[in-house]
């Protein structure tokens, strides 16, 4: 499996990438990490005219805590993230996921911005973004925007980018008071993509749950977060009636395509006992 | 916009410059263009982990990295770490405990397990298991290379290498 | 109480020395290994080589109505394209039938199809490039017009026979088989319970680390082949390769280096093996084909796709008294040569119900074309059916008779006093230990304790089960297997065992490795028959031009068979040393022995000479030796097993899971084997072969399944989608065993390398069904995924 032919280069500063993929267009792809680049070109299910390593770019990478923003660089590897004090600190949910990404050689390279970008359905980091109300630093020539992750997200393998525009950075509010995190995900094989899971960040005082942020992955085309669910338990102490009330809305909420080995009501069923599971926790 | 790009990498301590293929992955290039057959080919999607080396001290699937991306960058294979000693006690209490079979996982499970003994000294049983699941064995069943590593970590804590 | 095995090594009267046999010796050959030094086909360089590649059908089923080349052999690097019919000219094509699997048929296969694919994957044109990725770029620029065909995947639909996949052959059915012994129905008729359930078996495969591998290189100047194959039968590819590609046998060479695991995949014939070495004749050049893991997952054989109904028949105090099979089971569309595709369903019909003592036994058995890929021959063959259609239905009927799982096995496995017995198939068993085993099992485990612990876990709502899988297992397998019906595979083996001048000892075996440690084991055993300390020992496998002739490795027979012909020929050559050494020392030579290098006094153990001084003279100063007297130290002893078709073992394995009843996720808690295969001579190899063949047949019941779409298109044949046992989830494996020698040997070893592939699959759907018990619910479909298990739940 032998990847197609194409050119390479690594410019060493935004200015040169912006210029190349400006030039080149969707002939040219970013590579970062390449963990699933490459893959997916030694299946030859695509077949890019030029590769543009972003790696030696300066400023994209770094995790960094400013006032109440946790701001993880796109270059920043899943490795990085797993064995940072600050993301175990400040952002647990995204530790949590991080340690269901693959395996360590390839956490190695992955970047958070390659993940992001990517966009697959079944990715930790999208679902966690969304839960944890991120902001994405979209930049291209001369110009930067932010997009909130709840809108970065638009369909399968597709975002908010634009042709020329780059993801620089996530930026994570850092989290309130009496804010808990539970990241729970089901898969056959430790690493595998999931067959549905829950990122879960809530606030819970006095035994109850405000401001749930519900947002599964593998639910659909992107991850989705379950505003239903959160309503239902608004202010509620996740007891059995609180718990039931919000998996019943699961069904409306969740796409729950069906993947190779499992049904949509096998995921959708999986999904109410993840968010049981998650509000047991949560509540603990 | 090259198609070949001059790259120079330390491979094992040696210094290497080459003229590669941007296509090329690092794996066909070190196995076919230096002969280091070590690292072996199982899946090129880097998910098996047969082809597992180490570049600027971590590990890597070498069926993920082109070749051009490691200018200016440090490869060790398992020739390397083999020559130089550094994983002699892994060997051989993988060799005492017949923690390989046919072989082809090998190099990239001791590559795995050199990085876990590295990272996490204190690694328990489960968490072996869950730091090895990136190499897929098909001969031993992986208690073989899990009891050996116990072995080895217990042994590299006590100070004997 | 089996005596361990007293092995005469040495001539009667001295003193008994079992040698290296029953010790944990490390492989040898596996420090080039670690090093990553080790020799693969893949690693193999020759000036010339170039590189072949396949354009292989997309479609399950279709006509090839125009082919063009033309452009893809323009592409920069290529070096030729070849189609069906030109490679035709040059490779003969095959029919895998044999006559002892009576009415078998197969439509003829040629080495790259001619105009009709049949199923996904099949090969159609070949691309000789001088880089692989030169070739793959060349296959995109191959053009091809298609007329898709009716496409046949069910194997219901196949046998019904609505659309005959090849016409000629009037239908689908590839073999069939039935058997009967005289009163089923009576048996069935007075029986106090009657138990049914319908198992399924998803198709799977072997998943080798390395993929398939060959590098051919035909010698035009000599009309001489040479193969480094990664293959388990090097004699039988050599007869293959010289048939086929009408090559005087003795010109063709057939080598294995290192082999990145088999388990039976790489003992069959592959088209675009074939069509490699053919281009190699073609071109006069090296070419190389080594199957990349996407190629694997379509072309590698698959296995164990069936169907099966099991009744069975038991009085109420839990005796059985006849099982009733029906069977049916979908392979590809051609029986795979030269074993034949007919082979695991004839194993279904002949080992189910195996360990245990009914009379009346009734099979039906079909074995069906379909348009998916190709089946063959996996580790274990039929035994992971057998196994689990058995043990499954013993288990269902315990249950209904409300008798504890393993005494009602108790209840009925064969008795130790039974023996020689026949069993209702036709197979004869020479003496098994499915009591003892069973004994040593309950002990391990200690049985009882899992069983109150499991009583208490479950009031508070923790479900554990605990899975029982007894079995017999099919190992050295005489002629009966194969060579009765016509196949040119041998079951005897050879082994030449040479004293160097130095003092060393060189072995040649037919027997080859794949990393279950053949060398390693030939070693002890000829270390121990010659008087030689281990590292005096030198192995070589693998390569036709040089071992003796013989079967290479399948069916668990390589310590068996391989070790015993070594043992007789390490006995000749310390019989021979000890001629010389007479001579030299003007000795009776019944006062002499070998011990530790030296030829000493028997009764003292006085060194009297070393190998080494002897190997000088023998070689160098024979001068010196009697005027009539010629040293003969090369030695080579053959040998068949020939008293029984099959060295039968017995085992029994129990698996103890943790079941999520709410996601149906299954956690394997442990995992316990008793083996007896005889003589053991490396515990720690045939240990390690059991887990490894216990993890395969996990994949098996929890992961493993080739999924096909209705159009035959596989619709997961990548490492993410087809899932293989990683070692987060894998549990640990205490295995055990009972030593019960085959007389049939002077080694008494049988065979051990599929043994846990055959049980592992039946413990673990026991255990489930065990875990599921208060919910009433069983699952028989394998693999048994979670939703799989929540639908046995009433959850979805």
């Amino acid at each position: 499996m032998k990847a197609p032919e194409f050119s390479y280069v690594k410019p060493g500063s935004l200015a040169e990438v912006f210029d190349l993929l400006d030039r080149h267009g969707d002939r040219a792809r970013v590579l970062a990490g390449g963990q699933s680049l490459l893959a997916s070109l030694n299946l030859r299910l695509s077949e890019p005219e030029l590769l543009v390593d972003i790696t030696g770019v300066p400023g994209l990478g770094g995790i960094a805590v400013s006032g109440q923003t946790v701001r993880i660089g796109a270059l920043t590897t899943h490795r990085q993230i797993e064995n940072s004090a600050e993301i175990a600190q400040h952002l647990p949910l995204l530790a949590q996921a991080v340690r269901n990404v693959a395996h360590v050689a390839i956490r190695n390279l992955g970047t958070f911005g390659g993940s992001i970008a990517l966009a697959d359905p079944a990715a930790e980091y999208p679902a966690c973004a969304i839960a944890l109300d991120a902001t994405f630093v979209l930049a291209r020539r001369g110009a930067e925007r932010r997009v909130k992750a709840r809108e970065f997200f638009r369909g399968l393998y597709e975002t908010a980018l634009q042709p020329g525009e780059l993801l620089t950075a996530g930026e994570f509010p850092l989290a309130g008071a009496g804010y808990r995190s539970v990241f729970l995900e089901l898969a056959r094989r430790h690493g595998d993509y999931a067959i549905v899971g829950l990122a879960a960040h809530a606030r819970v005082a006095g035994g109850r749950i405000s401001d749930a942020r519900l947002a599964f992955l593998g639910a659909g085309s992107t991850p989705v977060l379950a505003v239903r669910a959160a309503a239902a338990l608004e202010g509620r102490q996740p007891d059995a009636q609180a718990i039931a009330a919000a998996q019943a809305t699961l069904a409306e909420e969740l796409e729950m395509p069906a993947d190779l080995c499992s049904s949509r009501a096998t995921k959708l069923h999986l999904a109410r006992v993840l968010l049981g599971r998650a509000l047991g926790a949560l509540g603990a | 916009m090259d198609k070949t790009l001059l790259t120079t990498l330390t491979v094992n301590g040696r210094t290497v410059t080459r003229r590669i293929p941007a296509r090329q992955h690092l794996s066909d290039f070190l196995r076919d263009e230096l002969g280091l057959t070590g690292a072996h080919t199982g899946c090129e999607h880097g998910v098996c982990g047969a082809c597992t080396v180490r570049v600027d001290g971590m590990t890597v699937r070498g069926c993920l990295m082109l070749a051009v991306q490691a200018n200016g960058r440090r490869v060790d294979t398992i020739e390397g770490l083999s020559d130089s000693g550094e994983i002699a006690d892994l060997q051989g209490a993988f060799h005492r405990h017949n923690a390989l079979q046919c072989g082809f996982c090998t190099p990239g499970m001791l590559m795995s397990a050199q990085e876990l003994l590295s990272s996490r000294p204190d690694a328990t049983r489960d968490e072996i298991r869950t730091h090895m699941a990136g190499n897929y064995c098909r001969c031993t069943g992986y208690q073989a290379i899990i009891d050996a590593l116990e072995e080895v970590l217990a042994s590299r804590r006590g100070g004997r290498k | 109480m089996n005596a361990r095995a007293e092995l005469p090594l040495h001539a009667p009267g001295t003193a008994i020395d079992k040698g290296y046999i029953g010790q944990s010796i490390p492989r040898p050959n596996a420090k080039r290994l670690l090093q990553g030094r080790g020799t693969y086909v893949d690693d193999l360089r020759f000036p010339q080589l170039a590189h072949v590649v396949f354009f292989r059908s997309p479609y399950a089923h279709a006509r090839l109505k125009r082919l063009d080349l033309s452009k893809a052999a323009a592409q920069p690097g290529v070096i030729a394209a070849f189609d069906g019919r030109a490679v035709a000219e040059y490779c003969k094509p095959w029919v895998a039938v044999l006559g002892h699997l009576k009415g078998i048929k197969s439509p003829p296969q040629f080495a790259i199809a001619i105009d009709r694919a049949c199923c996904q994957g099949e090969a159609m044109a070949a691309i000789v490039a001088e880089s692989r990725a030169q070739g793959e770029d060349a296959l995109q620029q191959v053009e091809a017009e298609w007329e898709e065909l009716p496409v046949v995947c069910d194997m219901e639909e196949s046998l019904a026979g609505k659309y005959v996949i090849h016409p000629e052959l009037g239908d689908n059915i590839c073999f069939k088989r039935e058997f009967s012994t005289d009163a089923v129905d009576e048996a069935f008729a007075k029986a106090d319970l009657v138990a049914e359930e319908t198992y399924a078996f998803g198709r799977h495969t072997g998943v080798t680390l390395e993929g398939r591998s060959i590098l051919a290189d035909y010698n035009a100047a000599d009309h001489t082949l040479t193969v480094y194959q990664s293959t388990q039968a090097p004699h039988m590819m050599q007869d293959i390769f010289s048939r086929h590609l009408d090559i005087p046998e003795a010109n063709v060479r057939v080598i294995c280096k290192d082999v990145g695991g088999s388990f039976g995949i790489k003992v069959h014939v592959y088209p675009d093996e074939m069509a490699t070495a053919a281009i190699s004749v073609m071109l006069r050049r090296p070419v190389k084909f080594v199957a990349d893991r996407l190629e694997s997952f379509l072309t590698d054989i698959h296995a164990r796709e069936h169907k099966a109904r099991v009744r069975i028949a038991c009085t109420k105090e839990g005796e059985i008294l006849a099982f009733d099979l029906w069977d049916l089971t979908a392979i590809g569309p051609y029986s795979v040569y030269p074993r034949t595709s007919g082979i695991e369903g004839n194993q279904v019909v002949n080992l189910t119900g195996g360990p245990y003592k009914h009379k009346q036994y009734r099979a039906q058995m079909h074995v069906v074309f379909t348009n998916k890929n190709v089946s063959c021959q996996y580790r274990g063959v039929g035994h992971p059916i057998a196994v689990a259609i058995t043990e499954g239905i013993v288990d269902l009927a315990a249950e209904k008779l409300g008798i504890d799982p393993a005494e009602f096995r108790r209840r009925n496995l064969i008795p130790e006093d039974a023996y020689p017995y026949s069993f209702p198939s036709g197979l004869k068993f020479e003496k098994l230990s499915h009591h003892q085993s069973l004994d040593k099992l309950l002990a391990l485990m200690d049985y009882a304790k899992l069983r109150t612990e499991q009583a208490a876990l479950r009031q508070r709502g923790v479900y554990r089960g605990i899975g029982l899988a007894a079995m017999i297992e099919v190992t050295n397998p005489s002629p009966a297997f194969y060579g009765v019906g016509g196949a040119r595979i041998s079951a005897q083996d050879g082994a030449t065992l040479r004293l160097d001048p130095s003092g060393m000892v060189t072995c040649l075996s037919s027997v080859t490795e794949q990393g279950q440690g053949a060398e390693g084991v030939f070693a002890q055993i000829a270390a121990s028959a010659v008087g030689v300390t281990i590292d005096k020992i030198r192995v070589i496998t693998g390569d036709t031009g040089v071992t003796p002739y013989g079967g290479g490795t399948w069916a668990s027979r390589g310590a068996g068979i391989g070790g015993e012909a070594v043992l007789q020929a390490g006995r000749a050559l310390r019989s021979n040393i000890l001629d010389v050494a007479a001579h030299i020392l003007g000795a009776n030579r019944t006062e002499l022995d070998i011990v530790g290098n030296e030829v000493v006094n028997r009764l003292t153990l006085e060194s009297k000479l070393t190998l080494a001084e002897l190997g000088r003279v023998a070689y160098f100063r024979p001068d010196t030796l009697p005027l009539k007297f010629q040293s003969e130290l090369t030695v080579t002893r053959h040998y068949t097993p020939r008293d029984y078709g099959f060295a039968f073992t017995n085992g029994i394995q129990a698996c103890l899971v943790e079941v999520d009843a709410e996601t149906g996720f299954v956690k394997l808690l442990k995992h316990w084997c008793v083996e007896d295969c005889g003589t053991v001579i490396n515990p720690m190899l045939v240990d390690e072969q059991i887990r490894g063949g216990i993890v395969q047949g996990i994949g098996a019941a929890l992961y493993e399944e080739c999924l096909y779409s209705a159009e035959g298109q596989m619709m997961n044949g990548s490492m993410v989608d087809y899932l293989v046992p990683l070692s987060a989830e894998m549990p640990d494996i205490v295995v055990a065993h009972v030593e019960t020698p085959t007389r049939q040997s002077d080694l008494g070893a049988k065979g051990a390398g599929e043994a846990g592939t055959a049980g592992a699959p039946a413990a673990v759907m026991n255990a489930i069904n065990d875990a599921l018990r208060p919910f009433k619910a069983r699952v028989t479909a394998q693999p048994f995924t979670p939703q799989r298990i929540l639908e046995a739940l009433g959850k979805i």
